[in-house]
């Protein structure tokens, strides 16, 4: 039932340690997010789960495939939407989408079947003609968040999803990731507090490439003392440990 | 299959910028008329379209270079390239990827060359048909060049490295718009150790069918598009491992 293993995950470069021995666990179908300020080690730990870049120390087993020694079953089982919205600027939404598809190795009949189906999830109607360059951010981002889920993955990592969306574009897809709790296993880094509190089923909040503490909002109010999630989050970031 | 699948998506992004179609045929276009022009009214042997067109075809493909550096550099800093890593992607397939595109486009560049040069009076032989496929052994070097400068580059440093420098360098250095040897002294020497001057020569001595005569300009280009491609492989494995 577990997704996501990590077993001491470290990553340094240079001087600076990015990611500090980093114990957690992630069950599957959870919406997880990672929270903490900038530099703490959320998009380092995005990329080593996605074997962008490779741990200095530890391991961490995605589906049960170990990052570091299989890299291609892993990548055949995740997907990931990056921070910016990278989608090839001159192909149309619909030559995005069937990209990634192909990418994956789909037939034309899956690749269609896959398009029938995340085409209206994500409201891609409208603009499917369109190239990608003249999206609005808000059509960008649900675009990159589709060509991600286009493998069909177990495990999806967006990395500060809705960064830079005005808040109907934020609150439409917090709908759309709402739509995919229990079916994929996502996990969400932001800095949007109210965004990790309305969406995630458990958060796990990073300082200093160390996770400090983990738990549902409700949990880690209670263990900082607090009463909003915003007041947890400062409070745990402050302590440092919990 | 999936080699395929990134290729297409990158010769699309190539032909849907302007830009391709404005330098890549526009520009190498634009000399060979102005200079078929000038030819008409002073005459200079060396702008004679037998000498003057395998001369523009080659200049031409200095674009090749800043096309592929940009779209490369431009995948790394949208972050799309990041995408593409966590996917079942290959470097093998990014590479080629990248790489044959450009290899239809040397040819719709030459072809359209030399058919305006035909229009213009340049006579029509079988050689003609040679010179344009000899021009794909010469596009790998200035395809993986752009691919070694895309690796390394931003998009705006490319602008200034592939789209200024190596135009004006492979301008200079390769006997298309002077004779070489009328500058003569160590800018003749240190044009005849790079490629470029070596790939005019060829382009003109296969138009001449002059074959044999070719040949010895032929190793020292294969020489420096292999050594580009190596290098422009390991950048782009390297680049790969640290994104």
């Amino acid at each position: 039932m577990v997704a996501i293993q990590t077993h001491n995950l470290t990553k340094r470069y240079q001087q600076t340690l990015a990611v500090d021995r980093l114990n957690l666990e992630i069950r599957r179908g959870e919406l997880f997010s990672l929270l903490g300020l900038n530099g703490a080690g959320k998009t380092t730990t995005v990329k080593l789960l996605t074997c962008l870049t490779a741990p200095t120390e530890g391991d961490a087993l995605v589906e049960g495939h170990s990052v570091v020694t299989d890299r291609s079953a892993v990548t055949s089982l995740i997907g990931v939407s990056p921070q910016e919205t990278a989608v090839a600027p001159h192909l149309t939404v619909r030559e995005n989408l069937e990209l990634m598809a192909q990418v994956y190795g789909f037939s034309k009949e899956k690749t269609h079947a896959s398009l029938q189906r995340l085409v209206p999830q994500f409201s891609l109607q409208p603009v499917l003609s369109q190239k990608a360059k003249t999206l609005s951010g808000g059509y960008g981002r649900r675009l990159s968040i589709a060509m991600a889920l286009i493998g069909e993955p177990s495990v999806l990592f967006l990395d500060e999803p809705t960064l830079g969306l005005d808040v109907m574009a934020r609150r439409e897809l917090w709908e759309i990731l709402r739509s995919l709790k229990g079916k994929v296993t996502v996990l969400l880094t932001t800095h949007y507090m109210e965004e990790a509190a309305a969406l995630s089923d458990r958060i796990g909040i990073m300082k200093e490439g160390r996770l400090v503490v983990v738990g549902t909002t409700e949990e880690l109010m209670e263990r900082t003392g607090t009463t909003t999630f915003e007041d947890a989050f400062v409070a745990a970031v402050k302590e440092g440990c919990l | 299959m999936r080699t395929l699948a990134f290729a297409k998506r990158c010769t699309k992004e190539l032909v849907r910028d302007p830009l391709t179609v404005l330098f890549g045929l526009g520009f190498p276009l634009v000399l060979l008329l102005l200079l078929s022009a000038i030819q008409a009214n002073v005459p200079v042997p060396l702008f004679e379209l037998p000498f003057l067109t395998p001369g523009v075809t080659v200049f031409g493909l200095s674009f090749l270079s800043l096309f592929s550096a940009t779209l490369v550099a431009q995948d790394r800093q949208t972050a799309f390239l990041q995408r593409l890593y966590t996917t079942p992607l290959t470097p093998w397939n990014f590479i080629l990827g990248y790489l044959l595109p450009l290899l239809p486009l040397t040819l719709a560049q030459s072809t359209v060359c030399y058919l305006v040069a035909l229009c213009l009076g340049l006579p029509m032989t079988i050689h003609i048909l040679f010179a344009i496929l000899m021009m794909l052994p010469l596009s790998v070097f200035y395809v993986a060049l752009g691919l070694l400068c895309g690796c390394v580059f931003t998009v705006k440093q490319v602008g200034g490295i592939c789209g200024a420098l190596l135009t004006n360098g492979s301008a200079w250095l390769s006997g298309v718009w002077f004779d070489l040897a009328l500058v003569g002294g160590a800018f003749e020497k240190i044009a005849r150790l790079l490629p470029f001057m070596h790939m005019v020569e060829l382009e003109r001595l296969v138009l001449a069918g002059h074959f044999s005569e070719a040949l010895p300009h032929l190793y020292p280009v294969l020489g420096y598009a292999v050594i580009t491609t190596l290098l422009a492989m390991g950048l782009f494995l390297r680049q790969m491992k640290q994104p």
